[in-house]
């Protein structure tokens, strides 16, 4: 491995590259519950040549190579199953272009959320992206390869549905441009009308090849932004009351929750929406047609608006949302897990109804975090968990109860959302024989030496 | 079960039916209004029973020592006639929940309770507050469950007023100075209409406030501003106690402007009118009461109650009125807060 740590520092430089004990304990692992595993080495590329240079040593030494964001998916998506280099992006941070009139971000791979949000407040004030609720260390490129959600995903899709494009180091270390820059210089859509090839790399974390550049959608940023929750006590109530907030196509974004804590929660599901304007005008527009939208449930009693106070507005607008980071931490110790399958929104009472069946029974302090996407065409509902990482018997009841999650929604029919290996291997096990044939041709094809990411997506 | 004091006779001879002819959410004349309240009285069904807004003006507007509205909350839960959606109702009775999360400061005999809003506790530093302060407390132990009577659960504050009751009378109070008028309400109306005896001296804060002011008479920089005063629901349980909005303003340079939503004819903040029955009616008493305040030329907005706070500061100020607190705005006349400019 000397050898290649010695081939790797004359790509990107000594300083850039480790295989220290130091460097490994920390991209072994991740904040969940996936165990570790040590890396061989460490690299920080800078520019796109330099991440073919390394894809292209680690493809003719058949070496495994794990491209690394921030490390923040919580199922060890990062973590080097198999050992061999971690390829940090986070040198790759850089803000290429905006075209504001066509609403897109040119991004490297591993420009942070937090970066991008920052760059367009600063420098384009009218528009946003879909900011997720995570850490702004988070990753654009590695959000989107895991069809991650944010504030605008109610109104236009999973993070994924919303860009215009990518470049990506494929396994043999070649560059490929997928979609409009395939044919031009210019970054406007992904695919349409030709083939969409984006397909064969988001989703499969890394496993068919290195997002190094990628155009992220922008849309308007409206100046005014509100919140409102609406609380009912019976889960079979929430997909209906979801059902007349979309059909309105008012809201910016649409995010339950429940949980028995603080006690103002406790016992009811919340259905929080936002709303955005430019004028009060057109915020009291929207405000109005929902509120009215969902009037026959406050008259029939099976549903109302609950007040808001302005501290807890605050936080509720808030983006990304750091009351999650408070809501993870109830147990104290830093332990939090979730696994959040994407299921059709009229499954909640069934998901509702097993959290709480499976926080009694093994005696957890939990939260149901729920994102309606793309209108309410499906939802990802997180079953989360709070742990004290110190009380071992805590961390095997939250694994107990994760692995009984990942059965339920399996029978269930749903989806896991960033799968562990466990669930991947499960879901590769279940889905239809020819879809899974399909997944082998592809991965076989781009993919030979199986040196991506390996250990994920295994259909070979 | 704690039963209500309600004598039907009063209404029976009642000249006026004051009670319902009043009120603002129900067109009722004097007949309507006797036959009805005996009709309830009598436990069978009325319009009002479903009509009612939970306003609380009722218990002011009735001259005769009645309690038509405690007897309309009462007869609602008796039918199971729900007011609030059954969510709300819910999370108020887990938020309100007795579990002993409490804050004490240096109990004495006069103590100043701000019953569930620990964000009292900011205002009540100063000067005026020196003669009681630090004797204070606040927590859910505290909580006066007055709102449970916008929920027609009369049951929830049969059952927790006098567990609260008896946590004051344990400390060994002989005068609890109340930061809401909710609490005050409890205390001195509530309590008494079920018999329920309170072991010390409930007094209303603006009460104590006037007096103090008397006494810092010497440190008041007259505000010389124009202001209306939103009051809450929760006064028509202390409607003698409101002349001192009037007395605390003259004290301090405040020119009341006249409005035409003032004193009995005052209009709810509309957050619980959301809660219970959308966003048409509360927008309406929002609006209504918003324009008043512009049309009467007001450039402040005093509030008395946190939650009228809450839902109205944002439209207020959206129309060049200042929210302000009374406890800030007496804050501002003795100069320990500086005055707020519009």
């Amino acid at each position: 491995m000397n050898d290649i740590v010695r081939s790797l520092a004359e790509i990107v430089g000594e300083q850039y590259v480790s295989d220290q004990n130091e460097e490994a304990f920390f991209y072994s692992r991740d904040p969940g519950l996936m165990p570790d595993h040590k890396p061989d080495c460490v690299v920080l590329p800078e520019t796109t040549k330099e991440v073919q240079a390394i894809v292209s040593l680690a493809n003719r030494e058949k070496i495994p190579v794990v491209p690394m964001g921030a490390g923040l998916s919580l199922t060890g998506l990062a973590i080097p199953l198999k050992g061999g280099i971690v390829v940090d992006m986070k040198r790759m941070n850089k803000i290429i272009s905006v075209n504001e009139k066509s609403r897109y971000a040119l991004v490297e791979g591993g420009t942070s959320q937090g970066a991008l949000k920052s760059y367009l407040i600063r420098h384009h004030p009218r528009l946003r992206h879909s900011l997720p609720d995570a850490p702004p260390a988070a990753t654009i490129a590695a959000n989107v390869m895991i069809h991650g959600q944010g504030r605008l995903s109610q109104q236009y899709g999973f993070n994924s549905d919303m860009i215009n494009g990518f470049e990506v180091v494929l396994p043999s270390g070649e560059l490929c441009p997928i979609g409009s820059a395939a044919m031009t210089s210019e970054w406007y859509s992904r695919g349409a009308p030709f083939p969409d090839l984006s397909g064969l790399f988001l989703g499969w974390f890394g496993s068919t090849g290195i997002i190094t550049k990628l155009a992220v959608k922008l849309y308007p940023n409206k100046k005014l932004r509100d919140v409102e929750i609406f609380v009912i006590d019976n889960e079979e109530t929430v997909p209906d009351v979801v059902f007349e907030i979309t059909h309105t196509e008012l809201a910016e974004d649409i995010l339950i929750f429940t949980q028995p804590m603080p006690a103002v929660f406790k016992d009811n599901h919340h259905v929080s929406f936002y709303i955005t304007g430019d004028t009060e005008e057109e915020l009291e527009f929207k405000r109005k047609m929902i509120w009215r939208a969902l009037d026959p449930f406050i008259k029939s009693k099976d549903g109302g608006f609950m007040s808001i106070p302005p501290g807890v507005k605050g936080s509720l607008t808030e983006m990304p949302q750091t009351s999650a980071a408070r809501i993870a931490d109830i147990k104290k110790g830093g332990g939090f897990e979730y696994s959040g399958p994407v299921v059709p929104v009229e499954w909640y009472p069934q998901c509702a109804r097993k959290l709480s069946e499976l926080a009694k029974k093994y005696n957890l302090a939990y939260s149901g975090m729920i994102r309606i996407v793309a209108g309410g065409h499906c939802m990802m509902y997180a079953f989360a968990f709070a742990f004290n990482r110190a009380d071992v018997d805590m961390v095997e009841r939250t694994k107990k109860a994760l692995e009984e999650v990942s059965n339920f929604v399996l029978e269930l029919g749903g989806m896991y959302w960033k799968p562990n290996v466990d669930e991947q291997n499960m879901a590769i096990e279940r889905m239809h024989p020819n879809t899974r044939n399909l997944m082998k041709m592809i991965k076989s094809n781009l993919d030979p030496n199986g040196i991506m990411n390996p250990g994920n997506w295994e259909v070979l | 079960m704690l039963p209500l004091k309600f004598n039907v006779n009063a209404c029976n001879s009642c000249p006026t039916g004051d009670c319902l002819v009043k009120c603002q959410y129900m067109d009722v004349d004097k007949d309507t209004a006797r036959e009805q309240m005996i009709k309830i009285y009598n436990g069978e069904d009325s319009f009002v029973l479903h009509n009612c807004v939970t306003c609380y003006a009722c218990e002011e507007y009735c001259r005769r020592g009645n309690h038509p509205f405690y007897l309309i909350m009462e007869q609602r839960e008796q039918k199971n006639i729900l007011t609030a959606p059954r969510a709300i109702t819910n999370q108020w009775i887990n938020i309100g929940e007795p579990t002993g999360k409490n804050r004490l400061g240096q109990i004495r005999e006069r103590v100043l309770s701000l019953g569930f809003m620990p964000e009292l506790l900011q205002m009540v530093g100063g000067p005026l507050f020196k003669d009681v302060m630090p004797s204070y407390l606040f927590g859910n132990d505290f909580f006066c469950n007055v709102v449970f009577a916008h929920f027609a659960k009369s049951s929830v504050i049969k059952e927790r007023l006098p567990v609260m009751i008896d946590k004051y009378r344990n400390l060994g109070v002989k005068e609890v100075i109340c930061l809401h008028d909710e609490c005050y309400g409890a205390f001195a109306s509530l309590a008494p209409a079920y018999g329920i005896e309170v072991p010390f001296t409930p007094i209303h804060y603006y009460e104590y406030l006037y007096e103090r002011l008397q006494t810092l008479a010497d440190e008041i920089s007259p505000l010389n501003i124009k202001a209306a005063y939103q009051r809450p629901c929760s006064a028509r349980l202390s409607g003698d106690k409101q002349h001192y909005v009037r007395d605390i303003a003259e004290l301090i340079g405040v020119d009341l402007v006249h409005r035409e939503y003032q004193d009995e004819n005052a209009l709810c903040c509309g957050e619980v009118m959301g809660w219970l029955y959308g966003y048409d009616l509360k927008n309406d008493l929002q609006r209504r009461n918003c324009d008043d305040m512009v049309e009467s030329g007001a450039r402040y907005c005093i509030f008395n109650c946190n939650a009228c706070q809450n839902a109205l500061s944002e439209k207020v100020m959206k129309l060049g009125i200042k929210p302000v607190h009374m406890i800030d705005l007496c804050r501002m006349a003795i100069g320990e807060l500086p005055k707020m400019e519009v």
